[in-house]
């Protein structure tokens, strides 16, 4: 048995090189929770069809599905030849760092966090700006004073949604409270609408008309509660107005396919360092569309628009919770 | 704390119960029977996805039901098949199980539906009404009675029914003879042999029941308390179910009464995430990982002592 493990190892790599595109195109590097999460992967899929499309190139594409697989699979499209690699997901922060110094003729680009090598783009979003506008709008749209937020794992990334979001409503109105729940701390948080749907109702006991969901497949479940219970939601990541037209009152956006994009159609030689996709990049954003343009009246549009102008102008600065670990609004 | 709180609460330990209940009653039955199951989970998974797809395609809940006890039954029958008739490892058998559904669930879902392996959301018909008990709202008012009846009322069907099925096995299984001769097989199956009594036979009528169990709780998880399927949804209920069946030491009724409890840790947990008891605030993680502590101490001797069936675990051979 001894003897044949490496002989299936040398199989199981040659079938993939084999199956993989001619060297040097782009490749893209899925985090756990899969290419088709209607929401962070499935945008970078979009954004990679969409280069796909525009340019008729051709392009790899790998799904993780294990912990331990994150460094190996990285290191077998490097080996493979290809440049740049766009590596899903914060979890990849440390992937990049071991592999990344290896393959010094590669350029990386991770979404999410930040890694300080000549090679890597780290490509970070200000969610706290989007979450802050929705946040406003939410403020605006409530008729009982309260508001809520159902994070799925509680890690930095996901609280700075929630800061921004307490900090937009407690611009409007300083008096309206916002409930900050979470749904658990192990990746299964991401996956469990059923809880998702159960916190929204505890916290629609406790007086919130509005949810907004930064959750992943858990966000389905919130979303759904709000509708049952005829209330208001804010979708996440993706525009997901369109899932329960007239209760989700608009969407935070954060343009994962953009970077994807972007990176593909600069190819290798694309400038590394820190690119923060900001509301003045155009990186995140609320959506408003024919599902929920009755729900917005012009004068939250107004007030919405005109913290937007503020905060590109550089007048009005949204505290991001991952610099300090606190947050004013909470 | 007010009442309108309690009664939140306490309706929501009621809907998060009653998968828990379901699946544990699933794993007693055939536990008893000497068949361990650790693939509750799994079956709960593929039931989920059955009633999701069928009651989206039909547009009629109860068609996707039928579809998802079916789908759950099959999926005991493999491991029926793999533990009673082929003396299989049944452990091995139950994770084969688990695996088979988180990835054929999703593999399904997106070939059929296109939508990264959920089901489109479910509407209408194709999800499971909430009932209102008769009166509810004249009796709301009343105090004490009215709080209490408001919390029975207005849940689906299969809540009821899940609480229903407490009582009913706890009669088969100690007051019928089809339940003494299913508790023997559990214990000492070479007895019942020797009483002329087919072992094969038994087990697989419990594998069977415990089969139907789990589509019931996979279908009122996708159907009742959510609105279609999401990959991996049911998130550990199979297990937590396992572990009350241990914690009430594979006994009807102490089984309702371990699935009322976690399910009052998990709504307390998401009401409240951080509770001050006597100036100390305790994290809403450690609430999420008590049912588990709680079984632990349970196994491990603390509390009484959890014995499970003698038998369970060993395929029967026959001697020749």
């Amino acid at each position: 048995m001894t003897g044949f493990k490496p002989f299936a190892l040398t199989a199981s790599v040659l079938a993939l090189t084999a199956g993989l595109a001619q060297a040097d195109s782009p490749a893209l590097m899925f985090d756990m929770g899969g290419k088709f999460d209607k929401s962070f992967n499935e945008a970078a899929y979009n954004g990679a069809e969409r280069w796909r499309e525009s340019t008729g190139g051709s392009y790899r594409e790998i799904e993780i599905s294990a912990e331990a697989q994150r460094v190996q699979f990285a290191r077998r499209l490097a080996e493979a030849g290809s440049n740049p690699i766009v590596v899903m997901g914060f979890a990849n922060e440390s992937t990049l760092v071991e592999v990344a110094p290896d393959y010094p003729d590669t350029t990386f680009v991770l979404i999410d966090a930040v890694v300080d090598l000549p090679n890597v783009r780290s490509v970070i979003f200000a969610e706290q700006e989007g979450s802050y506008l929705v946040g406003m709008l939410a403020a605006m749209a409530t008729e009982t004073g309260t508001v809520s937020f159902v994070g799925g794992m509680e890690i930095p990334l996901i609280t700075a949604f929630a800061c921004g979001y307490a900090q937009g409503v407690k611009a409007v109105n300083p008096d309206i409270d916002v409930i900050v729940n979470y749904t658990g701390s192990t990746p299964a948080a991401w996956n469990d609408p059923v809880r998702g749907g159960e916190i929204a109702n505890a916290q629609f006991s406790q007086g919130s008309d509005i949810v907004f969901a930064a959750a992943g497949g858990t966000g389905l479940g919130v979303l759904q509660a709000a509708e049952d219970a005829g209330l208001k939601s804010i979708g996440v990541d993706s525009n997901q107005n369109h899932l329960h037209p007239g209760s989700v009152l608009t969407s935070m956006l954060k343009l994962v396919d953009q970077a994807v994009y972007d990176a593909f159609t600069e190819g290798p030689d694309m400038e590394t360092g820190v690119v923060v996709m900001d509301l003045a990049a155009g990186g995140v954003g609320y959506a408003v569309d024919e599902f929920n343009e009755h729900l917005i009246t012009a004068e939250m549009m107004e007030a919405v628009e005109e913290a937007r102008a503020a905060i590109i102008a550089g007048e009005l600065t949204v505290h991001d919770y991952r610099t300090d670990s606190t947050c004013p609004a909470f | 704390m007010d009442v309108a709180t309690i009664v939140q609460v306490l309706e929501s330990t009621l809907r998060l119960a009653t998968p828990l209940l379901f699946a544990c009653l699933a794993g007693l039955i055939s536990e008893r029977a000497g068949v361990f199951d650790i693939g509750l989970e799994g079956k709960m998974l593929m039931a989920a996805f059955m009633s999701a797809a069928i009651a989206y395609v039909s547009g009629n809940v109860w068609v996707g039901l039928t579809a998802a006890v079916f789908a759950s039954v099959v999926l005991s029958l493999v491991h029926g098949v793999a533990s009673i008739t082929f003396r299989g490892n049944q452990l091995i058998s139950g994770v084969a199980i688990n695996f088979l559904a988180a990835g054929i669930t999703v593999v399904v879902a997106q070939n059929w539906f296109r939508q990264g392996g959920r089901t489109p959301s479910l509407s209408g018909n194709a999800r499971m009404q909430r009932i209102d008990l008769p009166f509810v709202d004249v009796v709301r008012d009343v105090p004490v009675l009215g709080p209490i009846y408001t919390i029975l009322s207005g849940h689906a069907l299969l809540v009821y029914l899940a609480f229903l099925c407490v009582p009913l096995t706890w009669y088969v299984l100690f007051r019928t003879r089809f339940g003494l001769r299913l508790r023997a097989v559990g214990e000492n199956p070479a007895a019942v042999d020797t009483a002329g009594v087919s072992v094969v036979r038994l087990r697989y009528g419990a594998v069977a029941i415990c089969g139907v169990l789990c589509g019931l709780a996979g279908a009122y998880l996708a159907t009742g308390l959510s609105a279609g399927f999401v990959k991996d949804m049911t998130a550990g209920r199979g297990f937590i179910a396992l572990a009350a069946m241990i914690f009430a030491k594979w006994r009807p009724w102490h089984a309702m009464g371990a699935v009322l409890l976690f399910g009052l840790l998990e709504a307390v947990a998401n009401r409240f995430q951080n509770i001050e008891i006597l100036g100390v605030g305790v994290p809403v993680q450690a609430m999420q990982a008590l049912p588990y502590i709680l079984t632990v101490v349970i196994l491990a001797g603390f509390v009484g002592k959890a014995i499970p069936p003698r038998a369970g675990g060993s395929p029967y051979v026959k001697e020749h």
